[in-house]
């Protein structure tokens, strides 16, 4: 590709997690974009400095060292745009993820659709759902008004009435949201947000437009049977920024950098993964989960068509022991290869929640985080898959998706490749054939905010080694006796002579297939096994292209049945870690 | 690479912000002297409020009905007292439910909100209030010992230490405990067993500092009265040198404990201070510190069995740990002689 097709732009991605914020500087390298290099440092959003700007400095300060690169001048601004002494950058991008989640109450008419479809509009960004008000709630006015004001939130969400449906009830469940901004404090007012009936937008403007900033998306629930989130998201993301800004000193200065850009880190890696599901094969999805500290994001994308979760109850790091309310102990435990008395996993769990940055040292440590991880990624992808469409499946409810994007701290600080793909293999448990990506650096969110402003930046990058493609992964769907036949599989390589495997039941084999390389997979399931050919026991090829694990043929199996003898399941675990290297 | 630093000063100049979660009312003034317990502000989080509806009550239209209003924003009424009419022939009038404040009256409503117990924000510390924030608190500054922890049960109280504790090592055991102890905060050890708590609370104590708690006990623990805090966390970790050295010399004084939970948000930590008189200029604590070497440093983790200190003797770059994860890490010598690699990420500065 030529420079002509390219800005040739400089642009620098800005990164405020829960534990660490990162700098990421990209440019122009032989006429395409190209990952230069990237500072770290922990988060400054909390005591004792209580401004993210500190840990911004020293996330540049960093990247200076490593790239050469100035970027701050002497009155510590942004030098933007780059000066031609090569200091300072072009663009700059930011993306946050750090900060309690956003304090929210849900109102809508009904509780199992517009309020329902309200919190699903707050699961997209990093919020809780701290009250939920509908018409049936049989609550008077004052109640609603004693919720609102009990639970101080940052943001209500208004919803209900479909388009040309509901007037008067909408009008009801707006009047405790106007008295309560009425009685707050002007600065302890909520940002509101109205993804009601679009017909009672103005209505909506008349009570609480003087009270409160009142903010108007298009109808989430245009008609009972249809909910359309993706036009609120966007406003959504907005007013993150908007009481971010407001809340923690440091990101308007940013925000500034970014001209009004900064973008909630979930919704930027959401883009991504939206990006890469119009590029890859529309009949299958693009599946991203990125496992923070702050949240759990997971992101599937069909053809353009996003649906993002972004929970919080399922995040590494202060909201960990929330996992302990949604999950058994025992759900996690089997995860383990290793024997640990649930006291010692429950005293875990707690105290990683009050040093979040701790990284295990020992082997047992490593174990734990890694089958907290598996477990988290399990629970994700259960809530994703309920509110999609409904999509052809491998004989199961899990979707086909091609990639999988997985990326969070605890999978990219694996020891080992192979640690990460099976703890993704563990957590998702994929069907048919698919291809495992690792975002090793952590920026596909750093990305997404990228192709805001340079669309071309995120292809660039993608088409590089940046993302690390661990492996074709092919996984049967179906359950059989351990030992039994699962498929064989015959590799025709490039000049290298076929080689036939047999797969079976409960085992993980490796086929070498390194990067660059490509291979065609001839595949034949036995007769219980269906690998997404045409159904059970239907074969097929597929032209696969190498990774840094080759081709993984996981043969045990959907969904994936631990034996439930301790002894045996720690064997086989260990087993499937060895296979992997490790 | 910034550090996190933690505090166990045996004598340092504190001061600590102390704010409502909302507007309320500061009902101390600047430079009055308070304990841990005593109350700086009030706001009222928990409102009750009352809609009466005049149309229904009065039998009029809202036009007709707010001319029949006696009450205005801000009135403060009892519970009866007559808020509208009377009208008509049947002298019809719509009274107050409950005692109560007017907060508006119109359009044929009138929303008032009814009385109810104030959030009460205590000192946390005692000291002398240096500065004030209209509505929402003040800054309090003390001379004392200072001791930091990792958790706490959202209580505050002061009360004469009494250590319990023979070796950093020790579990607090039911056995440990008896009537004389009434009325004091106990340096306990180890706690492992629930009805170590349902004694305290008979007796019952002022507080408990804990080296460390099974957290199989966090609800029960939740749900007293008096604050609970613990110095290194979950599970059975013994307490660490420093804080040992400090508390089990404090035995018979005065100590204030604000079990208040963590939260890196706010900044809010559980502390423990031993309040000594000021003698001149004192040193702040440090808040933050890049990690150098000579620095001494407390070692953390999850699966612990002890809660080491020791001397940084080099800062490196990429290490590879026993779990095999490569990142940024320090050689430590710990207090026994031994030589150790730990993570930059797993070290806290003492202060």
């Amino acid at each position: 590709m030529g420079t002509s097709l390219i800005d040739s732009d400089s642009l620098l991605a800005i990164d405020i997690g829960a534990v660490n914020t990162r700098a990421t500087l990209f440019d122009v390298v032989d006429c395409r974009y190209r990952f230069i290099g990237m500072g770290i440092a922990p988060t400054t959003v909390g005591a004792p400095f209580f401004d993210a700007g500190e840990g911004v400095r020293q996330a540049l300060d960093q990247l200076k060292q490593t790239t050469g690169r100035e970027l701050i001048d002497a009155d510590e601004q942004m030098i933007i745009p780059a000066r031609p002494d090569g200091t300072g950058v072009d663009t700059c991008v930011a993306t946050i993820s750090a900060g309690s989640p956003l304090k929210v109450v849900a109102v809508g008419l009904l509780d199992d659709i517009s309020t329902e479809s309200a919190v699903r509009l707050a699961s997209t960004t990093y919020a809780q759902v701290v009250e939920k008000l509908n018409l049936l709630d049989r609550r008077k006015t004052s109640s609603r008004l004693d919720a609102i004001l009990r639970t101080r939130p940052d943001l209500v969400i208004v919803a209900g009435g479909t388009e040309g449906g509901a007037f008067r009830s909408v009008e009801v469940m707006l009047d405790p949201v106007g008295l309560a901004c009425y009685l707050l404090p002007e600065s302890e007012r909520p940002e509101i947000l109205y993804v009601g009936n679009s017909s009672l937008a103005d209505e909506a403007e008349r009570t609480i437009g003087s009270l409160a900033h009142l903010s108007i998306a298009p109808n989430i629930r245009p008609a009972i049977e249809m909910e359309q989130l993706t036009p609120a998201q966007k406003q959504l993301g907005r007013l993150y920024r908007s009481i971010r800004c407001k809340q923690i000193p440091g990101v308007s200065e940013l925000d500034a950098w970014t001209k009004g850009s900064t973008l909630p880190t979930a919704a930027a890696f959401g883009r991504i993964v939206r990006f890469l599901s119009k590029v890859y094969d529309p009949a299958k999805g693009v599946l991203g989960i990125d496992i923070g500290a702050s949240a759990a994001t997971i992101a599937a994308s069909f053809a353009g068509d996003l649906s993002l979760g972004v929970y919080t109850d399922l995040g590494l790091g202060p909201n960990l022991p929330s996992l302990l309310k949604i999950s058994k102990m025992e759900d996690i435990k089997r995860w383990l290869p290793m024997d640990m008395p649930e006291a010692d996993l429950r005293d875990y769990v707690y105290n990683k929640s009050i040093r979040p940055q701790a990284i295990p040292v020992t082997k047992e440590e490593l174990a734990v985080e890694l089958a907290l991880a598996r477990r988290v990624m399990q629970i994700a992808l259960r809530r994703i898959l309920r509110r999609l469409p409904q999509r052809k499946a491998v004989s199961s409810s899990m979707p086909y998706f091609e990639p999988i994007l997985a990326a969070g701290s605890v999978l990219t600080n694996a020891p080992s490749v192979g640690q990460a793909m099976l703890a993704i293999l563990d957590g998702i448990q994929p069907t048919g054939v698919t291809t495992v990506v690792l975002d090793q650096n952590n920026i596909a969110g750093s990305l997404g905010a990228a192709a805001e402003v340079n669309a071309i930046l995120p292809v660039h990058i993608l088409e590089s080694n940046t993302f690390l493609n661990l492996g074709t992964v092919v996984s049967p769907v179906g359950n059989a006796q351990m030992g039994s036949p699962v498929m064989r599989i015959r590799v025709s390589g490039e000049g290298d002579k076929d080689t036939t495997i047999e797969v079976k039941y409960g085992t993980i084999e490796l086929l070498p297939l390194p990067l660059g390389k490509s291979a065609t997979l001839h595949i034949q399931p036995s007769g219980k096994f269906d690998v997404g050919m045409g159904g059970p026991g239907r074969g097929g090829s597929v032209r696969v292209a190498g990774g840094a694990l080759g081709v993984v043929i996981d043969g045990r199996g959907r969904p994936i049945r631990l034996p439930s003898d301790d002894e045996k399941r720690y064997e086989a675990m260990t087993k499937w870690l060895w296979t992997f290297g490790s | 690479m910034l550090a996190s630093v933690t505090h166990f000063l045996p004598v340092t100049l504190i001061r600590r912000r102390r704010l409502l979660p909302a507007s309320g009312k500061v009902v101390i003034r600047k430079g009055q002297k308070v304990s841990a317990t005593d109350v700086i502000a009030e706001a009222n989080l928990t409102p009750d409020h009352i809609l009466l509806d005049l149309v229904r009550g009065l039998g009029m239209p809202p036009d007709k009905s707010d001319e029949a209003i006696q009450v205005k924003a801000g009135d403060e009424v009892g519970a009866g007292d007559v808020v509208a009419g009377p009208v008509g022939i049947a002298r019809r009038v719509v009274r107050a439910p409950k005692n109560g404040r007017i907060i508006v009256a119109g359009n044929g409503q009138i929303l008032m909100q009814s009385d109810s117990q104030p959030f009460e924000l205590k000192a946390g510390i005692p000291g002398i209030v240096v500065e004030l924030f209209d509505g929402r608190g003040a800054e309090i500054e003390a001379s004392g010992a200072l001791i930091q922890g990792t958790w706490g049960n959202g209580k505050i109280d002061f009360g004469m230490l009494n250590v319990l504790m023979r070796s950093p090592q020790d579990d607090l055991t039911i056995d440990r405990l008896d009537v004389s102890q009434r009325g004091s905060i106990i340096l306990g050890g180890i706690l492992k067993d629930e009805e170590v708590l349902d004694m305290a609370a008979e007796i019952p104590l002022r507080g408990m500092i804990l080296s460390s708690m099974d957290s199989i006990l966090i609800d029960r623990a939740m749900k007293m009265r008096f604050p609970i805090l613990l110095i290194e966390g979950f599970g059975s970790i013994p307490m660490n040198t420093a804080a040992f050295k400090l508390l089990s010399t404090s035995h018979k004084r005065e100590t204030a404990v604000n079990a208040e939970q963590l939260d890196h948000y706010s900044g809010s930590q559980p502390e423990v201070v031993i309040p000594l008189p000021s003698s001149g200029e004192m040193p702040a604590p440090k808040d933050a510190e890049v990690f150098a070497p000579g620095q001494k440093v407390l070692l953390t983790g999850f699966i612990r069995k002890a809660s080491p200190i020791g001397t940084i003797t080099a800062v490196r770059g990429l290490m590879t740990l026993e779990s095999g994860v490569r990142t940024r890490a320090a050689e430590v010598e710990l207090e026994g002689g031994e030589r150790t690699v730990v993570p930059l990420s797993n070290l806290e500065v003492l202060d």
